[in-house]
């Protein structure tokens, strides 16, 4: 299938710093799409790019195919970091311009505003004052507002900040209905769990330079450290040099230890190890969170 | 283009129904009506009449000070002990003493009062006296105050535009004034809606709104919207005034019948008038009126149209771009000083030099600058400008706000998406060149 978005040696350069260095890659369509990295690396600059705030200076970005062209935002829908609300506006007829602007027919927004203000529990809050809204109601109609137009291609940054746990949790679950109906979601956050929940694939850069990509278990396959975690009964003595005890405890009968695998050595041939010795009760393989590739990732370079 | 006539739309609307343009369209009439019907309401009322003892020991003033509305004389006798401690026990509002005085230097006239006395009651009183002085001093020189009168001669030049198409009264009164009202109308519409616009881009601005706009609308629709969405509320609301004013007005005109009044005034102001003031003033009206109906309407409109609009988008580019250059109101003024700057050095060099010389090198370079141009044109114009300098200063201002315009947008397009940096006009000039 032809992926929604294909970038293709983007460069972005600013005044005094290069803020993009020819970073590539393809955003499948349907997917849950994790746009990672740290502060000051870049991401916002390739998001203002995809959204056509600017332009690059080299290289080219596609949407499902064809050349990035105005109309196209009208199926982009972007959740900036920065965002907020026309304070004066009512709810509701900021959300109709809104939509408008994305060019939507009246009629039409106004029918899919009530039907979102159903679901999130808005609706006797449209004919309000953006002003009158606590935080976390105006953060549900920005959501709204940027999903209002259906569009294909979702852009949310950091779309958890400032909602309650329970909040967060009803715009996670609209953010994985999108998906099921066949919207693509690139998700760009520094909530390292919310990525390992929902993304399918991840992108990390680091210094304008694209250094991570791939669908989130074949980055973690990456980075597994071949060590195991192993449990059981008996007193645990490992000899055989195909294999390193980083940490053991013994009490009394029960051992548990870390166990790491030196290269072409298989998991089936420390389990054959044990059970010949041990009763093995606990056997998982080390794997290494995206907490921990991404901390792995930036403090490498 | 409908993207612009969207941001228009919520522009207009958002500004024109707020509780303030409301009130603000209701309470301009009534000020203006006030401003009008005030001073006439005041003139009608006279004042309480304030009487002055006078103790006159010279004796060229007895029976002579005539009482009028305001001030009413009463003579008092005895020594100024006397007149002074007797002033004191009654309510009067002041003692005029006059000693024994020698005509040729009269000095030691006193004034004495309980309250300060008004500048206005000092000055009325010092110019009887002095009138009172004169004419004894006519008097004792022979010469007849009748005589006199005759010598006065009053003396009103009647000016005329002469050109090729025949001659024009013109009178220099009427096309100042008009000038003005056209050159202050433009001044006034820019300062306070150009300043709306900074307002509006520093609101979107510090509501963190802008990021998710120009996602979807370019940041020129966005500021082409806004600037015309705010001429079109501004525009509203002249017209609005000038409707109520005028119902105002008119209403009032009827109850209070402000007509007989002015009759009776004018009735005053001509008692004891000769009949040569008379005529003078006759043809002084009549030259005022003939001087407005040559004053040629459609140009003066059509030219007053033209540069409010384009005095107006410059200026409102330009506001709008420092509103997108600072994080605040109060960061703005050091940009907004280069802008002002001009406007208000049109504006006073428009009330002294162009009106002393409409047709000078300062007038013909200011008119043609497109930063001075609207005001200073629109006072140039009702004395008659060459239709060249007409058609370069409007080119000029043409090319002005398509450069300012230009020059706004880049700094908006940048400026709108940089949060808490403090920018100085080194990277303002910076923003220009950014690539897209």
């Amino acid at each position: 299938m032809q992926p929604i978005l294909q970038i293709q040696g983007v460069s972005k350069f600013y005044e005094a710093h290069q803020a993009l260095n020819q970073v590539s890659f393809d955003v499948p369509k349907g997917s849950i799409f994790g746009l990672l990295g740290p502060n000051g690396a870049g991401k916002t600059s390739l998001i203002r790019i995809i959204t056509q705030i600017t332009a690059p200076d080299e290289g080219r970005v596609f949407f499902e195919g064809q050349p990035l062209q105005p109309q196209h935002v009208q199926q982009i829908g972007y959740l900036p970091e920065e965002r907020g609300l026309y304070k004066k506006m009512k709810v509701g007829e900021q959300l109709v311009y809104l939509a408008r602007l994305r060019g939507m027919e009246k009629a039409d927004a106004v029918q899919r505003i009530k039907v979102w203000a159903e679901r999130l529990n808005l609706k006797e809050w449209l004919t309000k004052n953006v002003e009158d809204l606590s935080k976390g109601m105006q953060q549900k109609v920005q959501f709204i507002a940027t999903v209002l137009h259906e569009p294909k291609l979702l852009i949310l940054d950091e779309p958890f900040s400032g909602f309650d746990p329970v909040n967060a949790n009803i715009i996670r679950d609209e953010i994985l209905k999108l998906r099921e109906q066949g919207c693509t979601v690139i998700f760009s956050t520094h909530r390292m769990e919310s990525v390992e929940q929902m993304c399918d694939y991840i992108v990390m850069i680091n210094q304008s330079q694209k250094v991570l990509e791939g669908s989130v278990r074949e980055v973690k396959s990456r980075y597994t450290s071949h060590t195991y975690q192993v449990e059981g009964t008996g007193k645990l003595m490992i000899t055989s040099p195909d294999f390193k005890v980083l940490s053991q405890k013994q009490h009394g009968n029960h051992f548990q230890a870390q166990v790491r695998l030196e290269p072409q050595v298989g998991p089936n041939q420390l389990l054959r190890y044990l059970i010949e010795r041990v009763e093995v009760q606990h056997f998982q393989e080390e794997v290494p969170s995206i907490h921990d590739i991404f901390v792995q990732t930036v403090t490498q370079k | 283009m409908d993207k612009i006539w969207l941001v228009f739309q919520r522009e207009y609307l958002v500004r024109v129904r707020k509780k303030s343009f409301i009130v603000m369209t209701i309470l301009g009439p009534l000020l203006m009506a006030l401003v009008m019907i005030v001073p006439i309401w005041l003139a009608t009322m006279s004042d309480d009449t304030k009487i002055v003892q006078v103790l006159d020991e010279s004796g060229y003033l007895k029976g002579k000070l005539t009482s009028t509305e305001e001030l009413k004389f009463v003579n008092v006798a005895g020594t100024l002990e006397e007149a002074k401690a007797s002033y004191l026990k009654s309510e009067d509002a002041a003692l005029l003493y006059i000693p024994k005085i020698d005509l040729e230097k009269p000095q030691g006239i006193q004034l004495f009062s309980q309250k300060s006395t008004s500048l206005a009651m000092k000055g009325s009183l010092e110019k009887q006296v002095r009138q009172e002085l004169e004419e004894v001093k006519f008097a004792n020189s022979g010469i007849d105050q009748q005589v006199l009168d005759k010598i006065k001669t009053p003396i009103s030049i009647r000016t005329v535009n002469l050109s090729v198409e025949g001659e024009k009264s013109s009178d220099v009164a009427v096309t100042t004034g008009v000038g003005f009202i056209g050159a202050f109308l433009i001044y006034l519409f820019i300062f306070i809606y150009g300043a709306q616009i900074m307002r509006g881009v520093i609101e979107e601005k510090t509501s963190r709104i802008l990021e998710v706009m120009v996602s979807s609308v370019k940041p020129f629709q966005l500021m082409a919207g806004k600037i015309m969405g705010i001429a079109a509320v501004g525009l509203t609301q002249f017209l609005l005034w000038i409707i109520l004013t005028s119902a105002i007005s008119g209403v009032v005109a009827a109850r209070f019948d402000l007509k007989r009044f002015s009759d009776a005034q004018i009735n005053q102001t001509m008692q004891g008038m000769e009949n040569d003031r008379d005529a003078l003033q006759a043809q002084e009206i009549h030259e005022v009126v003939s001087a407005a109906q040559n004053l040629n309407v459609p140009l003066l409109v059509g030219s007053f149209l033209f540069y409010f609009l384009g005095g107006y988008l410059l200026y409102g580019a330009l506001f709008g771009a420092v509103g997108a250059a600072v994080d605040s109101e109060t960061d703005s003024q050091q940009f907004m000083l280069p802008i002002t700057v001009p406007l208000i050095l049109s504006f006073i060099v428009a009330q002294t030099i162009i009106v002393k010389n409409p047709n000078g090198p300062v007038a013909f370079w200011m008119s043609m600058i497109p930063f001075t141009s609207p005001v200073v044109m629109m006072l140039r114009l009702p004395f008659g400008v060459p239709g060249w300098e007409m058609a370069l200063s409007m080119l000029l201002l043409v090319l002005g706000f398509i450069g300012t315009i230009w020059v706004a947008a880049r700094i908006y397009r940048v400026g709108i998406l940089m949060y808490g940096k403090k920018v100085n006009y080194r990277e303002l000039s910076k923003w220009l060149f950014y690539k897209g």
